[in-house]
């Protein structure tokens, strides 16, 4: 469903990304890991075309995703992303947030919006601006308003790691819910514990490569490579 | 409400030293010729007010092209809005509106010094606004264009529905700032014979020689334009600036 050839992304001088190949299989949870400047965030933001390749290609469903072309708009929509920092628009409410999207694109279904608050259990705080939120409900109601125009696919870019250690779990709750359903996620995270328990395959980045690809239980017990190894020596 | 209090007596103690200076001084005071020319001053408000009051909104609607400008992807429409920028800010509005009403007007056929006035003074105020708005769209953090642009919405509904909403509010008191700088700016139209607040004064003070009291009275009612607008932008500033919607800030 998602290809990635050969994909590489330079800053200047630093490369993010160096030949960078992935497929992500429909339905299948993909957890990025790895050091901090490894490029999962570059890889995640390349496929919603927030970033540009210099080289190789990002491949939806076999569009080719690229900032250029006419239609992005339309693909960008179908791709949701959760960040960091939420990013939540601070002049509307939660409601509003979710809502904006689909009204601009001329289908506005307040009931649709208000379930998938639901579905995130923050329906009580429909009528709240952001800065009244937690962090852990900030994050939720994030993911709502990427789930809103129905995405074929998720990214989240490391979703707890800005939230005060007892905001973690409700949101891996709600991105577990969302796994279960099946759908499509790549997801950027630091929580080991989380990536072993929900990942089918589990890539370990490092300097801008993908140094190891394998199911959980392959990278987190019995890693290949000596770098994979040292990282998870640190972190667990 | 005690700071209030405190700004009162400070206000009122500083005006009385004047007063008492002024009346101490050797000056013989004789208001009385600038109360014979008072239906200029009248006239003059309004045509301070007015001339305004139009480049304000002008400079609003010239200032939104010049930080878009500003603010493209083009470079050369880029490098346009600078350079518009540079040239007005960087000559005297003095100058400018000398060029304008002697050289520029004679050559399209117009005469009218308010009108030319006016509309150098919008010109001229569209290079300072424009730079406000840029400021406040570029004070919306990356991360709320990223998120916009992530839901599928277009560059136009990204600035539209979620850049300005946000940039307006933080707009609004650096804007306020410019209209009283405007307000000032206006008096130099008395070069090109535009008969405004300041020309009355030169005016009373040419024809009676009560320079001083007419400056005072003059300076006076451009206080009684300025000082009400400085409290709003200062009232909006407190209420805008926290950025915090629980109202518990406007009691």
């Amino acid at each position: 469903m998602i290809t990635l050839d050969n994909v590489t992304k330079r800053f200047g001088d630093v490369t993010a990304l160096r030949d960078v190949d992935l497929t992500v299989a429909k339905g299948e949870v993909i957890c990025l890991i790895g050091p901090s400047g490894s490029g999962k965030s570059t890889l995640l933001r390349c496929i919603n075309a927030l970033e540009s390749p210099e080289k190789g290609r990002v491949r939806l469903d076999n569009e080719v995703v690229d900032a250029g072309r006419q239609d992005i708009d339309t693909l960008r929509g179908e791709v949701g992303m959760v960040f960091q920092h939420f990013h939540l628009f601070p002049h509307l409410t939660a409601l509003g947030n979710i809502m904006l999207s689909p009204r601009l694109h001329g289908r506005p279904d307040e009931a649709k919006a208000r379930a998938l608050l639901e579905r995130v259990d923050v329906a009580d705080k429909a009528d709240a601006y952001p800065d009244m939120l937690s962090g852990g409900q900030k994050q939720r109601v994030a993911i709502a308003r990427a789930l809103a125009m129905d995405p074929r696919v998720m990214l989240f870019d490391e979703p707890t790691s800005a939230l005060d250690p007892e905001m973690v779990g409700e949101v891996l709750q709600a991105m577990r819910t969302l796994a279960a359903e099946g759908m499509t996620m790549l997801i950027a995270t630091h929580e080991m514990g989380f990536a072993r328990e929900v990942a089918h395959r589990v890539v370990f980045m490092d300097e801008g490569r993908i140094v190891e690809v394998g199911t959980a239980q392959h990278v987190f017990e019995n890693a290949s490579h000596d770098r994979t190894r040292a990282f998870l020596d640190k972190v667990l | 409400m005690n700071e209030r209090v405190t700004r009162g007596v400070i206000t009122l103690l500083v005006g009385a030293a004047i007063f008492c200076a002024l009346a101490a001084s050797p000056h013989k005071w004789n208001f009385s010729p600038t109360w014979a020319y008072r239906q200029l001053y009248w006239d003059g408000l309004l045509k301070t007010v007015s001339a305004t009051g139009i480049a304000f909104v002008l400079g609003v609607s010239l200032g939104i092209g010049v930080a878009l400008a500003r603010l493209s992807r083009q470079l050369w429409v880029r490098h346009l809005g600078d350079l518009y920028v540079e040239l007005v800010r960087g000559t005297p509005f003095l100058v400018q509106v000398m060029i304008a009403y002697f050289g520029i007007a004679p050559l399209i056929g117009v005469d009218n010094k308010f009108l030319v006035g006016t509309l150098a003074l919008g010109a001229f105020a569209a290079a300072y606004i424009g730079e406000v708005i840029r400021a406040g769209i570029e004070s919306v953090e990356r991360g709320q264009f990223e998120a916009a642009r992530s839901l599928g919405l277009s560059r136009t509904q990204t600035l539209v529905h979620v850049v300005l909403p946000q940039a307006v509010r933080r707009m609004i008191p650096p804007l306020t700032g410019e209209l009283i700088a405007l307000t000032k700016e206006s008096s130099l139209l008395f070069a090109i014979g535009v008969m405004e607040m300041m020309s009355a004064a030169r005016q009373t003070g040419a024809d009676t020689y009560a320079h001083f009291e007419a400056y005072l009275v003059v300076a006076g009612l451009y206080l009684t334009l300025t000082i009400p607008l400085s409290l709003l932008a200062r009232a909006l500033e407190r209420r805008l600036g926290s950025g915090t919607r629980t109202g518990v800030d406007l009691l």
